[in-house]
């Protein structure tokens, strides 16, 4: 390769003979050693993989007034309290006389509970899905569906409230839980006088 | 030869076109996993990095915005800055320091800037809330930034709960927790 031949025309008709005709050689092994080095600089540099995120919408601390308020109903109502070593503390309906029931994080877990409460709304996301894929849906079409499935009237509210022997990844697998079991209705709170006498019943 | 040439040459176009590069983060945080795909966009974002210590670290990006962010908050805080430590600190991707040692942070060799005793953590408790200013002033630059809320796993909830608390006095109710990614189940 590499070959720079300055030959052409140099045998012109009548041209002046040039002292110098011979062919130049470059090298390009040192261009070739710096691509690769360059190349090898920015594939370690780069990060390809765009990091995943995960969008909350966290109530307004500003006054709402009484009537603004949705009150949910008791038998929707599912309070989760995330306690210290990944274990996880719920409980259905109102606070007064609830008893805790102790759960974890796994899929037979947790999972399983805010599945069988959100049933009709689970499986019909499922089936929308599955619909989805054989018609191929427009993804617009499929948001809206997805959206009014998600409306339901009847469909939990999930309370959670995190204790400070919990971390991070707790409140976001808790999170995480919403968004497979297609729960929309969720909020992150403040644990309150009444729920702080039930962990302190439990020692959580 | 002239083919792996070739090549070579190719693949730098192409990283040097696509790359947009790592930034570099004062400390290293395991993100938990969460099955959401919405990734983040790349401009216009203010990163709220926490360690699993509880340290709180800030960020936005932006030359530009950076220079008026920080001459914006040495203002309200009395603190004088050279022109030369605002430029340092406009080159600077996430700090963790409060508003009274920020011109020794920024005095610090780059190399060991990012060491652990460096870095106090800007403070976010109700007493000194200067995280929520900071905040607070980085909108007012930039009312297009999102937030980002980068914590490692282990960070305990309390120190979550007070970057939370902050941003939601300042009415910011939407924000990105960034998460890495784990298949939903059931695919």
């Amino acid at each position: 390769m590499a070959e720079v031949s300055q030959d052409s025309g140099s045998h012109k008709k009548g041209g002046k003979r040039r002292s110098k005709k011979l062919p130049t050689r470059i090298d390009f092994t040192p261009m070739v050693d710096l691509g690769f080095l360059l190349i090898t600089f920015f594939m370690l540099a780069t990060s390809l993989i765009k990091p995943q995120t995960m969008e909350i919408t966290m109530p307004s601390d500003k006054k709402v007034e009484e009537e603004d308020k949705t009150v949910a109903k008791a038998s929707q109502a599912v309070t989760l309290i995330l306690g210290k070593n990944d274990k996880v503390f719920y409980y259905f309906g109102k606070t007064e006389g609830a008893q805790l029931i102790e759960t974890n994080y796994a899929p037979n877990g947790l999972r399983k509970i805010l599945l069988e409460k959100n049933y009709d709304v689970a499986k019909q996301v499922e089936d929308l899905k599955a619909e989805k894929v054989k018609t191929r849906m427009n993804e617009e079409i499929f948001q809206k569906k997805l959206s009014e499935i998600k409306a339901n009237k009847n469909a939990p509210v999930v309370r959670i409230m995190a204790t400070d022997d919990s971390n991070y990844k707790n409140l976001v697998d808790a999170l995480d839980e919403m968004n497979i079991c297609s729960i929309s209705r969720y909020a992150i709170v403040d644990i309150d006088a009444p729920d702080l006498l039930l962990i302190k019943d439990k020692n959580i | 030869m002239t083919a792996m040439c070739d090549v070579a040459f190719l693949l730098l176009t192409f990283f040097m076109l696509t790359s947009n590069f790592t930034k570099k983060e004062p400390v290293l945080v395991a993100t938990p996993s969460s099955i959401s795909e919405i990734k983040i966009p790349e401009t216009n974002i203010m990163t709220v990095l926490v360690d699993p210590t509880g340290k709180v670290y800030f960020g936005i990006d932006g030359q530009d915005k950076r220079k008026q962010l920080i001459e914006k908050m040495a203002d309200l805080y009395k603190v004088t800055l050279t022109q030369d430590e605002i430029k340092r600190y406009s080159l600077i991707d996430l700090f963790g320091n409060p508003m009274y040692a920020m011109k020794k942070f920024l005095n610090l060799a780059p190399d060991i800037r990012d060491l652990p005793q460096n870095n106090l953590g800007i403070p976010a408790d109700s007493t000194n809330n200067e995280f929520k200013q900071w905040v607070k002033s980085a909108h007012e630059v930039n009312p297009d930034l999102r937030i980002a809320i980068k914590a490692d796993e282990k960070t305990p909830f309390p120190v979550i709960k007070k970057v939370m608390k902050s941003l939601q006095e300042l009415d910011e109710n939407r924000y990105n927790l960034i998460t890495k990614l784990e298949t939903a189940p059931g695919k």
